[in-house]
């Protein structure tokens, strides 16, 4: 390893305000840095079987040897018991997180116990201030909350502000974290955590420069990597249409899951697709630090206001392909306006949009179906593309003002549990679904993946690839590409690069920026430590008490056809069941 | 003539910071804290992006200011800095109302953009250019 604060790791404990840092070359030295660290991390802070909400669960944030210092390394690991599935969580981001982490001169922060009254973390570089955020609690946005600490510190241009909503302080299980405004560490609750911990946001800042093993490889491999980035199609396409582009041949090929997966096809994806966005209402783009493709798309939204004429508001709103997915042909709806503005209450009370819509989707149907009734919505008539309705169940999710409520906020998986209607809660692992009814692969890909996201291993494009070769897809075939997958996305994640730049970080790329880095490892060794990473992550989900052969399948995925035609529950068991034999062996 | 980096339009930007790493590598360091081009939020990321850097002021305060000399005026504008010279008093990025002097922390003595131009292969959305000084601002 040529950098040497890589390998500090900080540690804060909130309940006694004391924070401290500790040498771990053991762990970057074996691990490489984010996924790969902040597993062994998670196994060594996290005791065994306690409530996600107790003090004791840790947070760990984890960057890697290339952040800052190669394109599209532009990522941040956080790992946390999750309290939406009760076992391992997992997310990332970008913005400026990753970058700010690793100027300030660490790999991994590491956070403890919980603070008895709110307050925020201000880290710049080896300082760490415990501020009072009394006056931040309760906040009505997280827009403002961003607004006001932004104006309080300093560190402008090389510092992160992650902050969590009231959605994270009252514990909705699917309470994200926010950073630079428009990025999300969204799935699986961290926002929640940081609410159980009274710890309202975290600001990272620094200036630290990295040192590089070999200076002239670098200079060299980095144009190439640049080049490659700048010039790249599917980089052009996110550049553009940003991922709303998947909107319209997804529907194509009737994989858009559509009014709670009642349809896999939707009338209005013409209204939320990503040519259609760009035209009404793109407004402005911007990039995480280090990345030159700039994917996030804002779009602007104009509205007056309805008691005085010529006066206007405009609301700046991110959009992608999942909270467009969820929020827009999950919930039928073909407002686009309507469907910008739950997005915007979504990130005001700090919500994971993915989680939010299925679930709503969930509960839509259940009152469609008689399951649920007014008495359980305090009044509100949930009706597929409705999105006022919508907005104020999203309010009340977040105030919780009765049973249904509390149970809504512990997501669909939860509630169906308490009221019915299973069959069509659509979560996998505890985990709402992501936009992809693509066929087998995607599905088995959301039960293995070790946070049951699409990102875990990625069959939904599996799927598709198979679908345009015309390939029939056996489980044998499904989970050895599953497995190589993911094993592969484990050093991805340890780098920690961009997801949508796996094409560019081709193995002998990879062992090549490491090289630069002090790193040598060949291409059997990433493909063995990847696995091993994997398999890391399961044996803490098998110590929470995860079991394979609990894994719900909703028997709604069997109903509607896929572009692979009607699944089987017997298909889609046998390669979960070959997926974790495969993950045993060597 | 001389020539200098120009911000042709900040409204482009998509705050990448690809300029500052750019600036930083040229001493083959990664990171953002040796760079002389800074890019902030315009108040907010969704408001834009500001980038500062070092406009090559024809009669430069910078240089005026510095009790030791280390910055010495270029012909046709902007300044050279000779390190060696320099105490670190930071008198010179008080005096640079648009904050061009950067700060290393590392070495305690300012980075001024020494318009070499190897930043703007790096802006991929065309927000800056390598311009003879006088082409237009
Ligand atoms: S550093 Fe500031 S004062 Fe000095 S020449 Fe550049 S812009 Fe002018
Ligand atoms: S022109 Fe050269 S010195 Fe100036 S900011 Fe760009 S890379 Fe740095
Ligand atoms: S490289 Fe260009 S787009 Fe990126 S921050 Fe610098 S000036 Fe802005």
């Amino acid at each position: 390893m040529s950098d040497k604060f890589l390998q500090n790791v900080l540690y804060i404990d909130l309940a006694k305000r004391l924070f401290w840092v500790e040498n771990r070359r053991d762990l970057f030295e074996k691990y490489i840095g984010g996924v790969g660290v902040a597993t062994q991390l998670l196994l060594e802070e996290c005791p065994k079987n306690i409530d996600p909400f107790d003090p004791e669960n840790p947070i760990i944030f984890a960057v890697g040897p290339l952040t800052c210092v190669y394109p599209l390394a532009s990522k941040t690991v956080a790992m946390f018991k999750s309290p939406h599935t009760g076992n391992l969580g997992e997310s990332h981001a970008g913005g400026r997180s990753a970058i700010a982490i690793r100027s300030a001169g660490y790999g991994a922060i590491v956070i403890k116990g919980a603070s008895e009254t709110p307050i925020y973390l201000s880290i710049h570089e080896n300082k760490v201030y415990f501020r009072d955020a009394s006056i931040l609690w309760g906040v009505r946005s997280t827009f403002t909350v961003g607004r006001i600490i932004r104006e309080v510190e300093p560190g402008a241009g090389v510092r992160t502000i992650m902050r969590i909503g009231r959605a994270g302080e009252n514990l909705v299980t699917y309470a994200s974290v926010i950073t630079e405004t428009y990025r999300h560490f969204g799935r699986l609750g961290l926002g929640a955590v940081f609410g159980s911990k009274k710890l309202k946001a975290i600001l990272v800042s620094g200036k630290h420069s990295i040192s590089i093993a070999d200076k002239k490889l670098y200079r060299e491999l980095y144009d190439e990597i640049y080049d490659a980035a700048v010039k790249s199609p599917l980089m052009r396409k996110y550049h553009d249409l940003g991922t709303p582009a998947n909107i319209l041949p997804l529907n194509e090929l009737g994989a858009l899951p559509t009014k709670n997966l009642k349809q896999s096809k939707f009338e209005y994806a013409e209204n939320i697709s990503g040519e259609s966005l760009a035209e009404r209402y793109l407004g402005r783009r911007i990039a995480c630090s280090n990345c030159p493709v700039a994917c996030i798309h804002l779009a602007a939204l104009r509205e007056p206001y309805v008691d005085e004429p010529y006066f206007y508001k405009t609301t700046w709103v991110s959009y992608d392909y999942e909270p467009l997915f969820a929020v827009g042909s999950m919930l039928g709806g073909s407002d686009v306006t309507g469907l910008l503005k739950l997005l915007d209450e979504i990130d005001t009370e700090g919500l994971d949009a993915m989680s939010t819509g299925v679930a709503l989707a969930w509960a839509t149907e259940a009152m469609e179906k008689g399951i649920i009734t007014k008495n359980e919505t305090l009044g509100l008539e949930l009706k597929w593309g409705d999105y006022e309705t919508y907005r104020e169940a999203v309010k009340k999710i977040v105030n919780q003002p009765n049973e249904f409520y509390k149970a809504l906020a512990k997501g669909a998986e939860y509630a169906s549990s308490i009221y019915g209607g299973k069959e069509f809660a659509l979560t996998f692992g505890g985990n709402e679904m992501p936009g992809y009814h693509t066929g087998p692969a995607a599905y088995v890909g959301f039960l293995t993946g070790a946070r049951h996201s699409h990102l875990d291993s990625a069959g939904y494009s599996y799927d598709q690839k198979a679908f345009k070769a015309q390939e029939t897809l056996t489980p044998q075939k499904i989970v050895d590409h599953l497995v190589k997958e993911e094993s592969w996305r484990q050093i991805l994640a340890s780098l920690v690069v961009c997801f949508f730049a796996r094409n560019i970080y081709k193995p002998e790329i990879v062992v090549k920026t490491l090289k630069t880095m002090g790193y040598e490892l060949t291409i059997e060794e990433l493909n063995k430590l990847g696995k091993e990473i994997l398999k890391a992550k399961y044996e803490f989900k098998f110590r929470e008490g995860f079991d394979p052969n609990k894994l719900r399948i909703p028997k709604r995925i069997l109903e509607t056809p896929t572009p692979h035609g009607k699944l089987t529950e017997e298909q889609i068991k046998r390669a979960v069941n070959l997926y974790f034999e495969r993950l045993k062996e060597d | 003539m001389a020539k200098r980096l120009a911000v042709v339009d900040t409204e482009r930007c998509v705050g990448c910071q690809m300029c500052m790493l750019a600036c930083a590598r040229r001493y083959g360091a990664g990171g953002l804290g040796k760079s002389a081009i800074h890019v902030k939020s315009a108040g907010g990321v969704e408001r834009g992006f500001v980038v500062i850097v070092c406009r090559a002021c024809p009669d430069p305060p910078c240089a005026k200011v510095c009790p030791t000399q280390a910055i010495i005026p270029r012909k046709n504008g902007g300044v050279i800095v000779k390190l060696n010279k320099c105490i670190g008093c930071r008198l010179c990025a008080e005096v640079c109302m648009i904050g061009a002097v950067l700060w290393d922390e590392e070495t305690n003595k300012p980075r001024i953009c020494i318009y070499c131009g190897y930043c703007a292969n790096y802006c991929p959305h065309g927000v800056l250019k390598f311009q003879e000084i006088g082409e237009d601002s």
